[in-house]
């Protein structure tokens, strides 16, 4: 078999696009008219289990994987035309074989892992063979792929049945899933309310229970701002520990896949199962210490917790803070050591990420060109022709804006003054951090300044949701993992989450307080 | 605002970027592409004088594969996503030649 | 043309590695195969495919990098050349600007002009682009990438050379010891060795250099001549206007004798080089240099000191065999078969160097096996066939790796010393020219050889010549 051909899923499903909203149907309240009709019919108790909950039932006959899958689907048929979190659900015939064949691997003995039979929606910048993958663009918007990403394929070895594929900002450039060609995603805490990004659709799948757990990918946050704004966990673990090998990249050095879910375990249990080392992915690390449910222990006694001075400085909405500062109280009541200090050169991550990721861009998406796969325009004269018109038709706005500031940043004359210096600017932000991870195991401090901002109030300042980032930015230029763990809700009814960040391969210390910050927050 | 961009550097870049901009968007552009080089200048406030420049956040090197063909005949899967085909192989407009 | 002008030339080298796989994917680089039939996600710029680097390519890199005296960047990586054209699937190639893996070398040429050092600014590698078929039915073009991939190092000379001699000296340096190598077999024709040329011409004396241009499409060593006085004609016509040489690409056309601007209006030429995010460093130890060293096989200088004292050849024949490596490999095979350097030797320099011109070959185009050679040279030496009728079945060998001992039975042409036979035959050829018989016995000499051919014709050249020397004499002094 060939190298690429590993990622071969081992049953083909259908594509078929999901509905498109067009208005805001449900809101609110009648939201939970809504969820009670599905309860009253009988599917909805298994919607409320974890994924590793519904694993143990499955294992144990309790539930079946059909019975899953089916819960699934009918959640997702209620809630979609509200809430909008896919771009593609597979063919219902499709999942129900997967779900049966999954269902008689278990009972073999043939699939063992804790996510066995355990559904799953996959944000669609992961390339998963013979299911449509759009990136959420115009450009891909007929791309099926002929192979499955690893991380997928990983978890597909472990007897998961992909769901469908989640809705995101074009080309995962973007905070609000407001840049995706095929429609907005909606706040299943309030729907006037964008969901984050740019993983949106996966944290609103799984805050709506239209999934267990999602996949998504995280370049400058969007893994963590989304999961914030939707109040599930997500983590966005050191680069090159899970593959990107079939992630449609964005910024290459930044780009990594993670977990999203309804429990820190269960972010736990994916990212154990996600993890690998890739011969296909040049950036991919050996690990030996890739059992992060290991970590699942609510304990933070001496543990070491630095909290940013520049975190909690100008910018961030006085509830997110009063949150930040609550969580770190309790942590000192368990035991840690909390402190604040200065990171420095906060204010530098931002303009860094920009033209790191922009030249990435601009040279990533050049192959999207209508000669291979993807749209090609309809008329044209000439080979650049057809080159421009396919690319303006089928990349959105925030799209292009990033390619040209990309383009002009590595153009003749400007790599020096700003290419480079963006690259010294991350060396420098990097040892900021290896003196802070000197001092502390892990640093505490917010996901994103503000909650969840509503439907449109974002896009008309692009400068301004750039600023959006402050948090979450630095993580990725260090190449650091970082979760998000939710706190609370704040006036409004929207999710507060904390984010915290540990050094290069200490996974499992943020697990551990995230583990427990969730048992502080089970037990009130 | 420090930078302002011409006409002429948004034409550049749309060639270099192959992109075709309507009038409207390319003045939005030109206004967007300012701004933020604005605020990207601020990185010109830091002294990186005696940074080097980090490409790779973890030092690994002589990352290979070791000279076996592993794939087969892949052009089936390889066409079937072309927007346009011709015996097997891809078809776009005349090349100049 | 009143002012004396010079030329100075520099030459961008690309050569096809001989890897059995892609440089960053597993796919096959054989020749040949359907359209598209040897390409897979990375090698065709998928969404979501990753790059990973053949280890091979890197020491063939390295093993032309020290053959060429160059100095070794330990720390070397790839940087990404961003450019739209439909043959490179990724809109970008991956390429090394800023740390190439060798840097400042030299070849020696040697010319009618003498011995000259021959810089290497350079040695890079990269990656080659898929080919493009023009549909002349449909008007549009069609991409193959099947060579999309193939690893390639680029060998950036200095602007050293000041003549096409030089700049075919140098070619032929580069090709010779690649093929030493291993590294590629470097077929100008089958597009495995490519050469751009870089040209610009100054008033002789000037310390400055004039305005260069790069010449691209060159497909032969002739084509390279061609195209270096057509550029050279067209450069000095522009000066002497009083025009001005523009820094562009050209395509040279062989057929109309004249280069032809590459320009378009769509095309900036600013590649925006950055370092590939994909692709991690390339660390060289000094071990691992030292290996390569150790690995490099015997190049020609050393192999033709070896043939003058080894095989007691002279310089001459020895600098011959050894100026193509397949030709060396099929001597020393045929030698270590037959144990007679003299005759093979003779064999190659003589008739199959004939063979080669007539045909315009290379020797590396010689498709026989040693061993067809070595049983030619045995039936020689055993008598089996004269030396006339071996140059025909060594002509049969040549074109067709023939089994001579299995061709002569075949063609009957086994070589006749039986006396009795023989003498039947002179005894009606000394019959049939009675002016010649009585020419001899009147003392000129010269007539015996025209019997003796006489009776080399009437047996179709397969009699012993010694044996019909020595009846003639006889049968004449009777």
């Amino acid at each position: 078999m060939a190298d690429w051909q590993i990622g071969r899923s081992r049953f083909e499903i259908g594509v078929k696009e999901s509905l498109k909203q067009n208005t805001c149907a449900a809101i609110g309240e009648e939201n939970s008219k809504n969820l009670a009709a599905v309860e009253r019919s009988g599917g909805m108790s298994v919607l409320e289990l974890n994924a590793l909950e519904l694993g143990k039932k499955i294992k144990s006959g309790e539930v079946t994987v059909l019975e899953a899958v089916e819960a699934c689907l009918a959640r997702i048929k209620e809630m979609e035309p509200t809430i909008h979190a896919y771009v593609t659900v597979v063919d219902e015939e499709r999942a129900v074989e997967r779900a049966k064949k999954v269902q008689a691997m278990i009972e073999e003995g043939a699939l063992t892992s804790p996510l066995a039979g355990v559904p799953v929606a996959v944000k669609d910048n992961l390339c998963t063979k013979d299911l449509r993958t759009t990136c959420s663009s115009n450009i891909l918007y007929n791309f099926v792929p002929p192979y499955t990403a690893e991380a997928v394929w990983n978890l597909e070895k472990a007897g998961a049945v992909i769901l469908g594929k989640t809705n995101m900002d074009e080309f995962a450039m973007g905070s609000t899933t407001e840049t995706s060609a095929f429609g907005v995603t909606r706040n299943p805490w309030n729907t006037e309310h964008v969901p984050g990004g740019s993983s949106g659709g996966s944290c609103a799948a799984v805050a709506a229970k239209e999934c267990f757990y999602a996949l998504g990918s995280d370049t400058g946050g969007s893994i963590r701002q989304p999961s914030s704004f939707c109040g599930v966990t997500g983590i966005k673990p050191t680069y090159g520990t899970v593959s990107r090998y079939g992630l449609i990249a964005y910024g290459s050095s930044l780009d990594q896949v993670g977990p999203i879910g309804k429990t820190v375990s269960d972010c736990a249990a994916v990212l154990e199962a996600v993890s690998s080392y890739d011969n296909k992915d040049s950036t991919s690390i050996p690990r030996k210490d890739l059992d992060f449910t290991s970590a699942l222990v609510d304990d933070v006694k001496g543990m070491r917790i630095g909290i940013p001075r520049d975190y909690l400085g100008e910018g961030l909405d006085e509830e997110v803070r009063a949150a930040v500062l609550e969580a770190a109280g309790e942590m000192r009541q368990r035991g840690a050591v909390v402190e604040e200090f200065d990171l420095s050169l906060t204010e530098y991550a931002i303009p860094a990420y920009y033209v790191i990721a922009s030249a990435e861009a601009s040279s990533n998406l050049a192959r999207f060109d209508g000669v291979k796969y993807g749209l090609r325009a309809k008329e044209y004269e000439g080979l650049h022709q057809m080159y421009k018109k396919s690319r303006s038709q089928g990349f959105g706005p925030e799209v292009k804006r990033r390619i040209m500031l990309g383009s002009f940043v590595l153009s003749s004359g400007y790599y020096d003054a700003y290419y480079l210096k963006a690259l010294r600017t991350k060396a420098l932000i990097k040892e900021a951090f290896d003196r802070a991870f000197a001092e502390y195991d892990m640093i505490l401090g917010p996901a994103a300044p503000t909650t969840a901002p509503k439907l449109g109030e974002s896009l008309r300042d692009p400068l301004k949701m750039y600023l959006g980032d402050i948090y979450t930015v630095a993580v990725n230029l260090a190449g650091l993992p970082a979760m998000t763990a939710p706190w609370g809700q704040d006036k409004q009814g929207l999710p507060v989450g904390l984010q915290l960040i540990g050094d290069c391969f200490q996974e499992k210390k943020i697990i551990r307080a995230a583990y427990t910050f969730e048992q502080i927050r089970e037990g009130r | 605002m420090a930078n302002s961009i011409t006409d002429e550097t948004m034409e550049y870049v749309g060639i270099l970027a192959k992109l075709e901009l309507t009038k409207e968007e390319k003045e939005q552009a030109k206004k967007d592409m300012g701004k933020m080089l604005d605020y990207i200048d601020k990185l010109n406030e830091l002294d990186t004088a005696g940074a080097e420049p980090m490409s790779h956040v973890f030092s690994m090197n002589n990352v290979f594969r070791q000279d076996v063909v592993t794939n087969g005949d892949g052009r089936e899967d390889m066409l079937k996503n072309a927007p346009e085909q011709k015996e097997g192989a891809f078809k776009v407009p005349k090349t100049v030649e | 043309m009143s002012r004396q002008y010079e030329t100075v030339i520099g030459l961008e080298v690309h050569v096809e590695l001989a890897t059995k796989t892609k440089i960053f994917c597993g796919c096959s680089t054989e020749f040949g195969g359907a359209p598209n039939s040897h390409t897979c996600p990375v090698c065709m710029g998928m969404p979501g495919a990753l790059p990973v680097l053949n280890r091979q390519v890197v020491e063939y890199a390295l093993a032309v990098g020290l053959a060429a005296n160059c100095q070794i960047n330990q720390y070397c990586k790839f940087d990404r050349k961003n450019y739209f054209y439909p043959d490179n699937p990724q809109n970008y190639q991956i390429s090394q600007l800023y740390l190439p893996i060798c840097h400042d070398g030299w070849v020696e040429i040697e010319t009618a002009g003498g011995t000259k050092r021959i810089g290497i600014h350079e040695i890079h590698m990269e990656e080659d682009a898929g080919k493009l078929i023009h549909d002349e039915w449909e008007d549009c073009s069609l991409v193959d990438f099947n060579r999309s991939g193939v690893p390639l190092i680029e060998i950036v000379s200095e602007p050293d050379m000041r003549n096409a001699d030089e700049v075919l000296a140098y070619l032929d340096k580069l090709r010779m010891m690649i093929q030493y190598l291993g590294a590629s077999d470097c077929k100008l024709q089958e597009g495995s060795m490519r050469a751009d040329v870089n040209l610009s011409v100054r008033e002789a004396g000037s310390p400055r250099l004039g305005t260069r241009t790069e010449m691209k499409n060159l497909n032969s060593f002739k084509a390279i001549a061609r195209a270096i006085e057509g550029e050279k004609r067209r450069q000095i016509e522009l000066i002497e206007e009083g025009k001005m040489v523009i820094q562009e690409t050209r395509r040279w056309d062989d057929n109309k004798e004249y280069s032809y601007a590459m320009r378009s209006k769509e095309d900036a030429q600013d590649y925006r080089y950055f370092p590939d995010p994909d692709l991690m460093p390339v660390v060289i130890s000094d071990e691992w240099i030292k290996e390569i060293r150790h690995r490099q096989p015997e190049l020609q200088p050393e192999k033709m000191r070896r043939y003058q004292e080894e095989f007691r050849l002279p310089e001459y024949d020895a600098e011959i065999l050894t100026s193509s490596k397949h030709m060396a490999d099929v001597f020393e095979e045929t030698v270590a078969l037959c144990g007679k350097p003299k005759e093979v030797s003779n064999w190659l320099m003589v008739e199959a160097m004939r063979l080669l011109k007539e045909h315009e070959q290379d020797a590396q185009d010689m498709s026989f096996g040693p061993a067809n050679l070595a049983k030619l040279i045995d039936l020689v030496d055993r008598g089996v066939v004269n030396r006339t009728v071996a140059k025909a079945v060594f002509e049969a060998i040549f074109a067709r790796d023939v089994d001579p001992a299995a061709y002569v039975e075949e063609k009957g042409l086994k070589m006749v010393s039986d006396e009795g036979a023989l003498r039947t035959v002179i005894e009606g050829v000394l019959e049939a020219n009675p002016q010649s018989v009585a020419d001899y016995r009147n003392g000129k000499e010269k007539a015996m050889g025209f019997l003796v051919g006489q009776t080399m014709r009437a047996m179709k050249g397969k009699a012993d010549p010694s044996v019909v020397n020595k009846i003639v004499k006889e049968l004449l002094t009777k």
